[in-house]
């Protein structure tokens, strides 16, 4: 039941030339937990998360993802594995602005074919995209408007369907309530969370708005994790 | 899906993609047109002459010979006398042989004395004959035929009189105004010289010569045509000659013997070999042409490649979002390389449309205007070619700014913040 699905190892990671900057002995997630990171600025998430995602490779350590060690992995075998397994949820400008809201939530389809693979024939590909939408509030006729034409709230949830299209087992949200009203955040927390246990992802939420941990069944805080992290931040 | 993003995303772009796609498309409709105007230019150029296996002449240079022969084009330095004519004539080798007497204009155009022969053997374009729009041949001394060209410009029809002026300028001063000439046919158009030539007799031109000896008109010496049919109107020189072989092989040895023709110095040319020397001249100008054309083909490409590069740091945001499902930072080359083939494909096919519309709308202007003709129609091997090449040239152009893309989505992963 609790398959970990992240495990970094005695992980440090330095850009080429620099100091490293990142310094983790070790961090779990296992399937469908709720996990929320407190993180300042310059605390190293965006290097975490770059590891997490398979963009990074460690510098030292092993960071293991899906059972997989990514430095065994090619560098197309991890864009291949991310397309797969995880969906991502951005700060802002999640969706790509001359997309319709439709268009931008079969996105992974496009790039992952683990994903299209999941999801079956077109007909169901947009059929369980509409379910995903009117899940997160968004209504059948919103689908074809494009996506620059959505409020910064309705552009979030669409990032969501678009983050659990064709089920992968990871959800990572890098602060995405930053750009949201109270109350849109708070429904946003619901939302996001409620969609992940009907889905049975994990979800790794990043912010530097400790008020957002009580979501969350577990807390991490960069501070603790990183003892890298500079003194000023 | 990719195809609808690209698709999507240069939409999203139109205007700048448009004027991007125009660009390309004027270049390579202005390649496409040199191209098409050089091959139909060297075509007819070619196809001036047909059929003929030697032209005789005074001996000069072989191009000059060509020139006032055949182009109209120059003055003769000298004439052949009518008894070489004759003799080379009689040869048992020649089939058919076609006299002509240069010297005159009328308005502009030349005028050329010579028989019905003529009519009868000379040949252009693939095989074809003069043929007659309007009107007949006559024997009559003074009758005249015009070329296309000539019976358009000036308005002339059947049963028009015309005086013939001395010399190739018509200065409006020495006429042969004694001996006025009446139409009697009109020439279909060929797009040859024909068009633009008057047609005499030698009859004709030795009439309105006689008493002219001297280069002025001797007042009493000069003919009126009521005393034409009792003048000997038997040319003494022509300009040159035409002559058709019985048999082709023996041309190279008939041409060689004209050459050392004992009783007079004379020259003998292969059209063929002759207007490819010619030809050879335009060569550079040509080249010019294609070498121009090209570079604006190339500032076309660069156009699209600066437009490319100008969207692709906002374009970094959508870069991120693609590798965060699972994009590899080939696919972002990939999409870039497909939106910069798609503009020079459209770009290609435009600037072909443009050019069928240009030669469609244009076409007879700018023949009438420049001489040159450019006619619409399949694109041809060669176009085909060059249509291919702008299309390859476009991809090769787009691999920068899709390298530069590549690059920069490696180095972003899914951080960029730009957009």
């Amino acid at each position: 039941m609790s398959e970990c699905i992240v495990d970094l190892a005695d992980v440090a990671y330095a850009w080429p030339g620099h100091q490293p900057l990142l310094k983790i002995s070790r961090m779990q997630i296992t399937a469908g937990e709720r996990v929320f990171i407190f993180g300042p600025s310059g605390s190293g998430k965006s290097t975490l998360l770059g590891l997490i995602a398979g963009i990074h490779l460690p510098t030292q350590g092993c960071v293991t993802l899906f059972g997989k060690d990514t430095r065994t992995l090619s560098a197309s075998a991890r864009d291949r594995l991310r397309g797969a397994e995880m969906g991502f949820v951005f700060q802002q400008f999640n969706l790509i602005s001359y997309l319709s809201v439709m268009d931008n939530v079969l996105l992974p389809v496009s790039f992952s074919a683990a994903r299209r693979q999941r999801l079956g024939s077109i007909a169901e590909r947009e059929q369980q995209a509409d379910a995903l939408l009117a899940h997160l509030g968004l209504g059948g006729h919103i689908n074809q408007q494009p996506a620059a034409e959505l409020s910064v709230g309705q552009q979030q949830r669409v990032a969501v369907a678009r983050a659990l299209l064709g089920k992968p087992k990871l959800i990572i949200c890098d602060e995405p309530t930053s750009a949201l009203d109270a109350q849109s955040r708070d429904s946003f927390l619901e939302v996001i969370a409620n969609e992940c246990q009907r889905n049975n992802a994990a979800l790794i939420f990043v912010s530097h708005d400790q008020s957002l941990a009580a979501h969350f069944d577990r807390h991490l805080d960069m501070h603790e994790l990183n003892p890298l992290i500079s003194a000023e931040a | 899906m990719l195809r609808r993003i690209t698709l999507k995303s240069l939409w999203n772009r139109r205007l700048a993609v448009s004027l991007t796609i125009a660009a390309i498309a004027l270049s390579t409709a202005l390649i496409l047109a040199v191209e098409r105007v050089r091959m139909e230019t060297r075509a007819s150029f070619t196809n001036t002459i047909a059929g003929t296996d030697l032209i005789v002449g005074a001996r000069t240079s072989p191009i000059q010979l060509l020139l006032y022969s055949v182009f109209g084009l120059g003055d003769p330095t000298n004439n052949v006398s009518w008894d070489s004519f004759e003799k080379i004539s009689a040869h048992p080798s020649v089939a058919w042989s076609i006299p002509i007497s240069l010297g005159d204009s009328h308005r502009g155009f030349r005028v050329l004395g010579t028989t019905r022969a003529y009519f009868e053997h000379l040949r252009f374009g693939n095989d074809r004959q003069l043929a007659l729009s309007n009107g007949d041949l006559s024997d009559e001394p003074l009758a005249v035929v015009l070329g296309a060209t000539v019976a358009r410009q000036l308005g002339y029809s059947i049963g028009t009189g015309i005086v013939i002026a001395h010399g190739t300028r018509d200065d409006g001063l020495s006429g042969h105004d004694n001996l006025p000439f009446t139409v009697t046919g009109i020439l279909a158009a060929t797009g040859t010289p024909a068009d633009r030539t008057v047609y005499v007799s030698l009859e004709g031109i030795e009439a309105i010569h006689t008493g002219w000896e001297s280069g002025i008109p001797v007042a009493g010496e000069t003919l009126h045509a009521d005393h034409l049919h009792e003048a000997d109107l038997h040319s003494e020189a022509i300009t040159a000659f035409f002559l058709g072989l019985e048999q082709r092989p023996q041309v190279l040895q008939f041409q060689r013997a004209i050459n050392n023709f004992p009783e007079e110095p004379l020259l003998a040319i292969l059209p063929g070999n002759a207007l490819t020397e010619l030809w050879q001249l335009f060569g550079n100008a040509e080249l010019a042409l294609v070498v121009v054309a090209a570079m604006t083909v190339v500032t076309g490409l660069l156009g699209m490649v600066v437009g490319i590069f100008s969207t692709l740091n906002e374009r970094r945001r959508e870069m991120a979002i693609m590798r965060s499902v699972g994009a590899r930072p080939g696919d972002i080359f990939t999409l870039l390389m497909a939106e910069s083939a798609l503009i020079g494909v459209i770009g290609a096919a435009s600037g072909f449309l443009v050019l069928t519309a240009a030669a469609l709308t244009a076409a007879a202007t700018i023949g009438d205007s420049m001489g040159v003709s450019l006619s619409a129609g399949m694109p041809s091997g060669r176009e085909l070619l060059l249509l291919g090449a702008v299309v390859i040239a476009a991809i090769a152009a787009g691999a920068l700014p899709a390298w530069h893309a590549y690059r920069l989505s490696l180095h972003d992963g899914l951080s960029a913040r730009g957009g």
